[in-house]
């Protein structure tokens, strides 16, 4: 960790805050960013994440702007039976709850890291990956589901065929972020609870990989918002 | 909360619970408004602008306290938060691009 402290201890520039602040943190020839350097790439990463993504929610837009037949109503194709009353958009509604637990757990375990809470750390960041995997598994029904009605990727008997691709790319891509996000966080957990981050006397890589996670959640909250209400 | 920036950089970020907590809370709620403008059937711009609100709320708290960007140093919020702007106009284009392509479709289907 002291190599990732604010370069210079006693240097003045680097105490200035607001616009002089990026100004010495960019000119004064040392390290741009005073955090670790895998925070700083996982950072850049996500903000390639982030160009990936809003691809695909912009070409679903144009898509969708541009067909002449009507888009099939997200309300009623993603409603389930539950005790006899059609209820719309629920397995969403829960999906979404479920990641966003997961996230509430994953900042949690973020926190106990930096407190040294060795078991603490590691059992809720296997809890977020459990959640993590509930997420995966609904997901899973909901693909079964709609491939079960007739929905593909070239056509489907609900409305505009478009509406198969953007779903099965979206989710699909998205459902791929948060399977390896399971698997990194158990990697991670696993090595917390060996003791792997006090032997190396930081704790900052369950802090990246909560970084990651947070991410999975923040493009869920747009898929949710684009794809599944409008 | 002032002691906890100070810890900041002798043991990564740390702050209190309770702000997580909060946050967590916050985010449960925001998400059941958005459900409940799809469970009443809310139409128009009524509904755009309150799943267009909800979302910004939530993408905002995500980044700022769970990513802990509302702590970082305004270099680092430059240097992620600024270049996904460019994405407004590649959103643009493509609607506008998406309008002329339907405009263009009904004319000739029409025919």
């Amino acid at each position: 960790m002291a190599e990732n402290v604010l370069t210079p201890a006693g240097d003045s520039t680097s105490a200035l805050e607001g616009l002089p602040g990026v100004v010495s943190d960019w000119s004064a020839d040392k390290q741009a960013f005073p955090v670790p350097w895998g925070k700083a790439m996982m950072w850049i990463f996500l903000l390639s994440d982030t160009f990936i993504f809003t691809c695909f929610l912009t070409s679903y837009m144009n898509v969708r702007i541009s067909t002449t037949v009507p888009w099939p109503n997200p309300s009623e194709v993603f409603s389930l039976n539950i005790g006899g009353t059609r209820i719309p958009l629920i397995l969403i509604a829960i999906m979404t709850m479920v990641l966003i637990t997961s996230s509430g757990t994953m900042a949690m375990a973020v926190n106990f890291g930096y407190r040294r809470h060795r078991a603490n750390t590691t059992a809720l960041m296997l809890i977020t990956a459990a959640f993590g995997a509930t997420f995966v598994g609904m997901q899973a029904f909901e693909w079964t589901k709609l491939i079960r009605e007739g929905v593909r990727p070239w056509g489907n008997p609900l409305g505009a065929p478009q509406f198969g691709s953007c779903f099965f790319m979206i989710t699909g891509f998205h459902g791929l972020h948060v399977s390896a996000g399971v698997i990194y966080l158990t990697v991670v957990a696993l090595r917390v609870w060996r003791g792997f981050y006090d032997r190396k006397g930081s704790y900052e890589t369950v802090e990246i990989a909560g970084l990651y996670w947070h991410f999975v959640d923040l493009v869920w909250v747009f898929i949710f918002a684009f794809f599944y209400l409008w | 909360m002032e002691q906890a920036v100070r810890h900041e950089h002798a043991e990564g970020q740390q702050h209190p619970v309770a702000i997580y907590l909060w946050i967590w809370a916050l985010l449960f709620i925001f998400s059941t408004f958005s459900y409940l403008i799809d469970y009443f059937h809310l139409h128009g711009y009524l509904r755009w602008s309150l799943i267009i609100t909800f979302m910004l709320l939530k993408a905002g708290f995500i980044v700022a306290i769970f990513m802990h960007m509302a702590w970082e140093r305004l270099a680092l919020k430059f240097a992620i938060l600024i270049p996904p702007l460019v994405l407004l106009i590649l959103i643009g284009l493509m609607a506008v691009e998406g309008d002329y392509t339907f405009l263009t479709r009904l004319a000739a289907f029409l025919r």
